[in-house]
């Protein structure tokens, strides 16, 4: 028999819910709360500046960095916001989405058998990636504290062969996210044992109990961070993939290298909008945020009240709720409900072994999420 | 703008429970901030934005923004005659404006006809008036933030990461 393809992926673990996710994209009228992006289109004057940019006839390659522009516009808005100073030149590349800022970095520092420390649940990409990469993916369950990693069961996994530590915060899929003295701790532990840390902060517009602490900013991070970040969730931009890593020199060189490679450069209209976007200014995330905070009230409420206990998540947009008093696995649940009431939901298998829990998004209209309520509580009282 | 002012300026109906949960204050301060904005005039009145176009059988209204050219008054300028003017139910809005003219009016009725005559009959023989020039509004696009077609489809993909 032929056999071309690699060994390395047929090893790789295939999505389990890939069929339930077509399911659902066959169906209709379908209230879903299984959405990982924004319900708000991107903002006018970020779509105009990408339609002009087309008129004026920019159509080209840029530089395998990123326009200048741009990069001059993410230093000084990291500057000004965070007082956080990478340099436009040599420490900021600009990517296609946070996805591939994780892909380049994880092929760049490791080496085969180099171990990269997840906590979980966590966001698909993580794992299956460091593997790709040659790495060994090891999975920091953090159920037992909130969906938080803790500085001390963070140091009872490291061993000589643990070579960095991916952090998401706020978290996909849980909403968890870290206060500036949570995140102290861990660096201290990463600094003692040098271990790098890969930082996905693309939530980080989003919190809403406390300001975000950008892991950079913290005493001695900086030169052992690289921070990933992007305008899809801030910005309501995910179909444009526009996002940037920032770090040490020698890490974004190395980046570049294989940017260069295999990407070349993100598409010119999507960095020339993206730049439109940093000008802009952060009104509209501001008021995207507040309605965001009335939406998640709504949900951890509604949600407890009917049996589905949840955490209050301090960031992005999702809900991780437990279904053990339902005694359904996540599955099940997922399916009877888009079933029997046409209600989307994410389960929990698909960001780690979670199979008592389920991802809702509640990026999706104040009304919508009343009628979801509705729904989930009848097909509760079915079971 | 106060933060609960741009929240009730957006939906006026929003509850106050969860005006009081979006800024992280009691409920009761949220309402009490209401009732004062109410009685100092900041909140004039809650009112409904209506798509008129979508109404067919209704008595559609006609509206027009007239562009009105005066003769300023002695010691008052132009606060007396524009009282004069926007005191007629018809005027629906009134603003003194700079360049070519003074006051731009917007004036409602219920056909081409009752504006008309409204201008020839009410307005331009107000002492004072030097002239005036009608635009009847052929078709409304957007008014006070409000784009005014149907809500566009959401394009997301049902599911995703």
């Amino acid at each position: 028999m032929r056999q071309i393809i690699s060994k390395k992926v047929i090893d790789m673990q295939p999505s389990g819910i890939r069929a339930f996710f077509d399911l659902v994209l066959g169906m209709k009228d379908v209230i879903s709360l299984g959405v990982g992006e924004p319900d708000f289109v991107t903002p006018w004057n970020v779509r105009e500046a990408g339609i002009y940019s087309l008129e004026q006839g920019f159509t080209s390659y840029t530089s395998n960095k990123g326009l200048y522009k741009l990069r001059l516009g993410i230093s000084r808005y990291l500057k000004h916001r965070f007082g956080l100073e990478y340099c436009p030149d040599e420490e900021i590349l600009v990517t296609v989405g946070v996805s591939e800022g994780v892909d380049l970095a994880l092929r760049s520092i490791i080496d085969p058998g180099d171990k990269i420390l997840i906590p979980v649940p966590s966001y698909v990409s993580y794992g299956p990636v460091s593997e790709l990469a040659g790495g060994v993916a090891v999975y920091i369950d953090t159920q037992k504290n909130n969906f938080k990693l803790t500085p001390k069961v963070l140091e009872s996994y490291i061993d000589k062969k643990t070579k960095a530590l991916i952090l998401n915060y706020p978290s996909n899929p849980t909403g968890a996210t870290y206060t500036k003295k949570e995140l102290k701790d861990i660096n201290s532990v990463l600094l003692k044992h040098k271990i790098f840390c890969i930082t996905d902060e693309v939530y980080g517009d989003l919190t809403y109990d406390f300001e975000h602490t950008p892991f950079a900013t913290l005493s001695g991070a900086k030169e052992n961070t690289l921070y990933l970040d992007g305008f899809s969730k801030g910005y309501a931009m995910t179909g444009w993939r526009v996002g940037f890593a920032c770090g040490p020199k020698d890490v974004i060189a190395a980046m570049t290298k294989i940017h260069q490679y295999t990407i070349m450069c993100v598409p010119i209209t999507s960095q020339m909008a993206a730049s439109e976007a940093l000008a802009g200014g952060r009104k509209s995330v501001e008021e995207m945020k507040r309605e965001y905070k009335r939406r998640r009230e709504l949900m951890v409420g509604g949600l407890n009240k009917i049996g589905l206990t949840c955490h209050v998540p301090q960031g992005a947009f999702y809900v991780f709720p437990s279904l053990k008093k339902t005694g359904l696995k996540s599955m099940e649940f997922a399916q009877g409900l888009l079933k029997k009431e046409k209600v989307a939901v994410v389960p929990g298998t698909a960001f780690g072994p979670y199979d008592d829990y389920v991802r809702m998004s509640y990026a999706s209209g104040y009304e919508n999420l009343k009628e979801a309520l509705v729904r989930i509580e009848r097909y509760l009282k079915t079971l | 703008m106060d933060e609960i002012l741009e929240i009730l300026e957006k939906d006026a109906r929003t509850p106050v429970e969860d005006i009081a949960k979006m800024l992280k204050k009691k409920p009761v301060a949220v309402k009490e901030a209401i009732r004062k904005f109410e009685k100092g005039g900041v909140i004039l009145k809650y009112k409904a934005v209506i798509n008129k176009e979508l109404i067919r059988d209704s008595g559609s209204e006609v509206r027009a923004l007239i562009e009105v050219n005066i003769i300023p008054q002695k010691d008052v300028g132009f606060d007396k005659i524009a009282e004069r003017i926007y005191s007629f139910p018809e005027v629906t809005s009134c603003y003194l404006v700079s360049g070519t003219y003074d006051l731009l009016l917007i004036v409602e009725g219920k056909d081409l006809h009752t504006v008309a005559q409204f201008v020839a009959e009410k307005l331009s023989p107000l002492e004072n008036i030097r002239g005036t020039a009608t635009h009847f509004l052929l078709k409304k696009y957007k008014e006070d933030g409000i784009i005014l077609k149907h809500k566009e489809e959401n394009k997301r993909i049902a599911i995703s990461y």
